[in-house]
């Protein structure tokens, strides 16, 4: 047993020592960096000050880390009103590194990173890959897009400290991507789970068996899916397929990530700290209980983000994991507490659609948004009722019509959807608000 | 000389066009003759009725989208060239079909082909100017009801 206890020691790489710190060790390094980002933000974001002056909170008022209560939340609208350098709270020429999110609603959001803040953003991705069962040694296909996006560049600096070879194939081309696999030995591979699954179709299309590659591991994040579809997953190729959280607002990826035992994810506490709210009365919910997630980051110097409302709903897991690590873990993301929804790794909002189809017609129509989940990914579908001024009675004007409709949404949200023409009243009017998503997905 | 037709946008799904068809039954509204044009998304019904200012006042009171559209309708005697003559006729003039569809005349040796043009003044010009039998509204029923 001894000696086995040491192999395995021997195994974890030097970054991942804080998923191991005894529990005082941990509570004790949060507060001190709470405290310590307190300041900074307060000294150097406007915003930030002008609320805590509201509320009367001075950082010398978080003396626990339940003090952190006490600080107000950032919402998502204050980063895009701040758009884009509002946040920032060091000067430009320590900004090494910007990234945007995918502009959702017209403004993307921009986010700095120092070079100490890059370090801390390697050094969470080098965890994640050892969550993953990953080390040096392992080839490291990244099909997650580089650029303005988190995915590509944060995947691609952690594999490379954590001493692995990386591919920076990017997302696309699929025949390329498992010619890659296949000839390159890629032992991970890095994407979202939908386009995994595309590859795998497209594997099949070729003649190809992912069994018969040395592929072992998937690390996908960048939007939800379900225990069904890595269960398929690992069933049809088998790799261990791992879930990643992030968000670009926090740092990108590497807030949290399933280990090997794959009972949710571990949270990297000791530079995000996480609480679990009621998304109405922002009462805390205790440990089990599901409540929207709030994030602080305790180490981001460039643009910290103090109790942001991720609008995500999940649970603290206070039980250990059997694979020894002593950070806590939070269930899978499985739905939202606002109306928005991510499809292909975009977040939608119906305000965008109904934005969409307002461009088009003078008024706006009867529409709803369905989705469904096929496959474990999410679909949408945007029904639009047809009037008589959008009726012409050419097909190719009708078609007209609908190419026009589908392009708006398509423009607006970055991602092509499928958009049906109805008939009149065929969408049900309801009382008072209208209901504009039918979600036919079984969680 | 322009006729008045129907046209209705239908969703493609079952029992869609026969709920129509009975509606129109119910209300002994008798068609004359129709085509359907679908796509893989949705059809568009496009009927000649007499009357079709109450046609379409009941389709919408049922929830369909209906239009009215100005077509032409052409006697030609029912043999081989009777089309082709009047396509080239409305080529030479340099006026484009969008669509057509047909139907004979009962007990008659007539067919009547009803045509959409892009440019339906051009087109009525041409055939007059051919001496072709453009039917109006009336002449149409009284062939139709024989």
């Amino acid at each position: 047993m001894h000696a086995q206890w040491n192999d395995r020691e021997s195994l974890i790489h030097p970054a991942s020592a804080p998923d191991y710190l005894r529990e005082e060790q941990l509570r004790a390094l949060q507060l001190q960096r709470l405290r310590a980002i307190t300041r900074h933000a307060y000294d150097h974001q406007r915003l930030f000050r002008e609320r805590m002056d509201e509320r009367g909170v001075a950082p010398e008022d978080i003396q626990t880390l339940e003090d952190v209560r006490k600080l107000p939340f950032t919402q998502k609208t204050d980063l895009r009103d701040t758009y884009p350098y509002g946040l920032f709270a060091v000067p430009m020429n320590e900004v090494v590194r910007l990234h945007a999110s995918s502009g959702t609603t017209g403004k993307p959001i921009v986010v700095a990173y120092t070079d100490e803040d890059i370090e801390v953003w390697k050094e969470v991705m080098v965890r994640t890959f050892a969550c993953a069962g990953l080390h040096s040694g392992d080839i490291i296909q990244n099909a997650y897009g580089y650029g303005l996006f988190t995915g590509g560049l944060g995947a691609h600096y952690g594999a490379e400290a954590l001493g692995a070879t990386v591919i920076p194939i990017s997302g696309g081309n699929s025949e390329r991507q498992i010619m890659v696999m296949r000839d390159f030995g890629s032992t991970a591979i890095c994407s979202t789970p939908s386009y995994f699954l595309h590859l795998i179709e497209y594997a099949e299309s070729m003649g190809i068996d992912f069994n018969d590659l040395p592929l072992r591991v998937g690390v996908f994040g960048a939007e939800p899916w379900s225990d069904e579809m890595r269960e398929y997953i690992e069933g049809k190729t088998g790799i261990k397929a791992i879930d990643i959280y992030g968000l670009s607002e926090i740092i990108g990826p590497g807030v949290a990530s399933a280990c090997e035992a794959q009972e949710g994810l571990h949270i990297f506490e000791d530079h995000f700290l996480f609480e679990i709210v009621h998304p109405v009365t922002d009462e805390p919910m205790p440990d089990g209980e599901e409540g929207e997630l709030i994030i602080t980051t305790l180490s981001k110097k460039a643009m910290p983000v103090m109790r942001y409302r991720t609008h995500d709903i999940t649970s603290i897991i206070p039980e250990k994991c059997a694979c020894g690590r002593t950070i806590r873990r939070i269930q899978r993301i499985a739905r939202r507490s606002d109306d928005m929804f991510i499809i292909r790794g975009v977040n939608v909002f119906p305000s965008q659609v109904e934005a969409a189809l307002l461009k088009v017609e003078e008024t706006l129509p009867h529409y709803q948004i369905v989705l469904t989940r096929s496959g474990g990914m999410d679909q949408m579908e945007v029904q639009v009722e047809v009037t008589a001024e959008t009726f012409t009675d050419t097909v190719r004007g009708v078609e007209a019509v609908h190419k026009q409709l589908s392009d708006a949404i398509a423009h607006i949200l970055g991602i092509r959807v499928k958009l049906t023409l109805v008939e009149p009243n065929t969408i049900e009017r309801s009382m008072g608000k209208a209901k504009r998503v039918i979600d036919n997905r079984k969680s | 000389m322009k006729l008045k037709q129907l046209s209705v946008f239908l969703e493609n799904k079952p029992g869609r066009l026969r709920e129509l068809c009975a509606l129109l039954a119910e209300n002994n509204i008798n068609i004359v003759t129709l085509s359907l044009a679908d796509t893989e998304q949705f059809g568009i019904l496009r009927l000649i009725v007499k009357e079709h200012d109450k046609a379409k006042a009941l389709l919408e009171e049922n929830g369909f989208v209906a239009k009215l559209t100005e077509v032409l309708a052409v006697e030609v005697p029912d043999q081989p060239g009777g089309l082709s003559k009047i396509l080239e006729i409305e080529e030479e003039s340099g006026v484009s079909v969008e669509y057509m569809y047909a139907f004979t005349i009962k007990s008659g040796e007539n067919a009547v082909l009803l045509f959409r043009f892009d440019d339906m003044d051009k087109a009525v010009a041409a055939l007059q100017k051919a001496n072709l039998s453009i039917l109006s509204s009336a002449d149409l029923h009284q062939r139709a009801e024989g």
